[in-house]
């Protein structure tokens, strides 16, 4: 059964209170959203997996701290979609603005569209896949997990990067401080085939993409590296 | 006599004596600044600048044993509709499990609950051990978010958006290598071993009209029940406070510049940010402009030691008070039976403040397993809920002597300053005089 929530007759708490009546539980059950017209903080704290379709555009925080469930944004996205979701899948059909993804442990998040800067700022696991292309400072501080960008990077990608794993398919502005290119392996292609395979697209070949990663070379402070503090 | 002759002819330097002649000659080795524990050293005005003035003809004093003098505080009245109810005003401040080892993180849970106050997490999210032993809970969101997840901020009872502390207003969190241990390491989602500094901005707000929003979606996953802190360090605390009054705090903390750390840059603990003595006094007059004082509560935080501090604090309007170096110096850090053990390091009891080692011989700041397997967290909490007694006793000492039956109702007019900075900065005036520097003439 649709459960359907119109914004425009109830308010965003009394819409997450009635998604959290089943966290922890396995509640399968699908939810549609109606007239989120840029609301803020819109299907935040989920702890089912449950199925949520939101019929346009949302602010801040749209689903964050998920965990389990599916939700899929039929619009854009204000800062911080999915910031420091754990698990499930968050779907932005539009184009996001900053900080997509941060801090994120796990889970996957796709945009269709672009992202802002600073897109997976302190990932921590999540897996995100950009279709279009993101601003500066992407990957900023990243510590583990994938970001996979289809189209073009910004300034500084990668900056002070840990353990994440950056691939991108066309031009980067420039690296950020100890982000190197690095060889795809085959084992780097598989993940990277799975992850496209799992956000739906199947006309990019993993061979059109190139790898960054950490030189680690900051990991433990080197007054002869003193220039790139 | 070769020390005799030192003493008595040779004449040191005022602007190198030898402690600044050792930086320069540190630095000159190491080509790294100085990072170190422990909170500001040098002189500053404090609390200690001002006295009460006790009942006399014109007040009354309560009767030390016989009436009753309250020292319960409510935090969260504002928003949360779980706000947290403590025994005493003065509560444990955020200190991470890295910076601590589990151990001392569990002493400090025991020492807190026993005596009905709140311990708060650090840098490093919740252990199991924590949450086990703290019948009050602050969960903090740090820029890092090491460990942050829903879970656990649904399982705290308070939470706590760090801005900044202040040891470091303005610098980000630093656990050195030595101290990433496996389990810190997992914790944090980082390689073990490696320096982990973290960020000093939050990675999804930038201003306080974001930060609204940010603290509008934890209440949201949270359903309104937790008490929202926002802690600051001390600089510009008369706009910070105004803008965490607006961006929608329950509580602010102030954290001066006395404020503890685990690992700093000694130039930041140092030159960066105010003391304590007027932050509070700024973050009251800010709360009073808004008509937000006691309804917004305020806690006060650095270089908090003794029952005058906090009792000087409640006084120039402050909800509660927190304490970091102190509760670990209560735990037995800097303990005189370490000293043999302290020398070994090059330091002494009294001194020591490497806490960013990793070597402390106490097992209180480390992560060796072998050096933390020393301490006793029964014991340890023990010293600690005996020691927020004594801070409690001598509190209502002072309140009932100005006539107060609860803490809160001591207030500015209870004081007087001994030095002219301490009048300035806390409005109260010069003992003897009507004057405070800055508002009237003598």
């Amino acid at each position: 059964m649709m459960n359907t929530i119109d914004l425009e007759n109830s308010d965003v708490t009394e819409l997450n209170q009635k998604l959290h009546d089943v966290n922890g539980t396995k509640d399968k059950s699908e939810w549609q959203i109606l007239n989120p017209k840029g609301r803020h903080n819109v299907a935040v704290g989920i702890d089912a997996p449950l199925k949520v379709k939101i019929d346009g555009h949302v602010g801040y925080y749209c689903a964050g701290m998920n965990k389990h469930a599916n939700v899929t944004v039929k619009g854009n996205v204000g800062p911080g979609v999915a910031e420091n979701m754990m698990s499930g899948i968050v779907h932005v059909t539009g184009s996001a603005s900053q900080y997509a993804g941060a801090t994120a442990h796990g889970g996957l998040l796709i945009i269709d569209g672009d992202a802002s800067s600073r897109c997976g700022i302190s990932m921590k696991g999540v897996d995100i896949l950009v279709k279009g292309s993101v601003g500066h400072m992407s990957a900023f501080m990243a510590q583990s997990g994938r970001l996979v960008i289809c189209g073009d990077a910004g300034d500084a990608l990668g900056d002070s990067l840990y353990e994440a794993h950056i691939y991108v398919r066309g031009k980067i502005a420039s690296l950020g401080a100890d982000c190197i290119e690095k060889p795809i392996k085959s084992k780097h292609q598989k993940e990277l085939g799975k992850l496209l395979k799992d956000a739906g697209v199947n006309d990019i070949d993993v061979s059109e993409f190139r790898r960054y990663g950490s030189a680690r070379k900051l990991y433990n402070f080197d007054v002869d590296n003193v220039d790139v503090y | 006599m070769l020390e005799k002759i030192i003493k008595k002819y040779l004449r040191e330097s005022a602007t190198f004596p030898l402690p600044v002649i050792a930086d320069i000659q540190r630095a000159a080795r190491s080509g790294i600044y100085d990072i170190r524990g422990f909170g500001a050293k040098r002189h500053l005005p404090s609390f200690d600048d001002l006295v009460f003035l006790g009942a006399s003809m014109s007040r009354y004093p309560l009767e030390g044993y016989r009436e009753r003098c309250d020292t319960s505080v409510t935090l969260g009245t504002r928003y949360a509709k779980k706000p947290i109810e403590l025994k005493i005003p003065i509560t444990i401040a955020g200190m991470s499990f890295g910076a601590l080892s589990g151990p001392a993180k569990e002493a400090l849970g025991r020492g807190a609950s026993e005596v009905g106050t709140s311990t708060t997490t650090g840098d490093g999210g919740m252990t199991p051990e924590e949450r086990g032993h703290s019948d009050k809970l602050v969960y903090q969101l740090l820029p890092s978010r090491y460990g942050m997840n829903p879970d656990d901020l649904r399982k705290a009872d308070a939470i706590e958006v760090v801005v900044g502390q202040g040891a470091k207003p303005g610098g980000g969190g630093m656990l050195l290598g030595q101290k990433i241990s496996k389990r810190v390491a997992e914790m944090r989602d980082l390689p073990e071993g490696i320096d982990q500094r973290s960020a000093c901005r939050h990675p999804d707000w930038t201003g306080p009209d974001d930060l609204a929003i940010k603290i509008q979606e934890l209440r949201e996953i949270t359903d309104w029940e937790k008490p929202v802190y926002i802690k600051v360090g001390a600089t510009r605390t008369y706009y910070d406070t105004m803008l965490a009054v607006k961006a929608g705090a329950d509580v602010i903390v102030v954290d001066g510049m006395q404020g503890g750390t685990a690992a700093t840059q000694d130039v930041f603990i140092e030159h960066v940010g105010i003391p304590t003595l007027p932050a509070v006094r700024l973050a009251v007059e800010a709360l009073k402009e808004m008509d937000m004082h006691r309804k917004v509560q305020l806690i006060v935080s650095g270089g908090i030691r003794s029952g005058a501090d906090v009792a000087k604090a409640l006084a120039l309007g402050a909800d509660a008070v927190s304490i970091g170096v102190a509760a670990l110096i209560a735990l037995g850090d800097n303990s005189p039976e370490y000293d043999e053990e302290y020398r070994k390091l090059g330091t002494a009891a009294g001194y020591y403040d490497d806490y960013q080692d990793g070597k402390d011989p106490t097992g209180i700041s480390t992560q060796s397993d072998e050096l933390a397997a020393k301490f006793d967290p029964i014991k340890g909490g023990r010293r600690l809920a005996n020691y927020l007694r004594v801070l409690t006793l001598e509190t209502q000492t002072l309140a009932r002597a100005c006539g107060k039956s609860h803490v809160h109702n001591l207030d500015p007019q209870d004081l007087v300053a001994l030095t002219m900075e301490a009048a300035a900065m806390a409005k109260v005036p010069l003992a003897g005089t009507d004057w405070i520097p800055g508002k009237n003439n003598l």
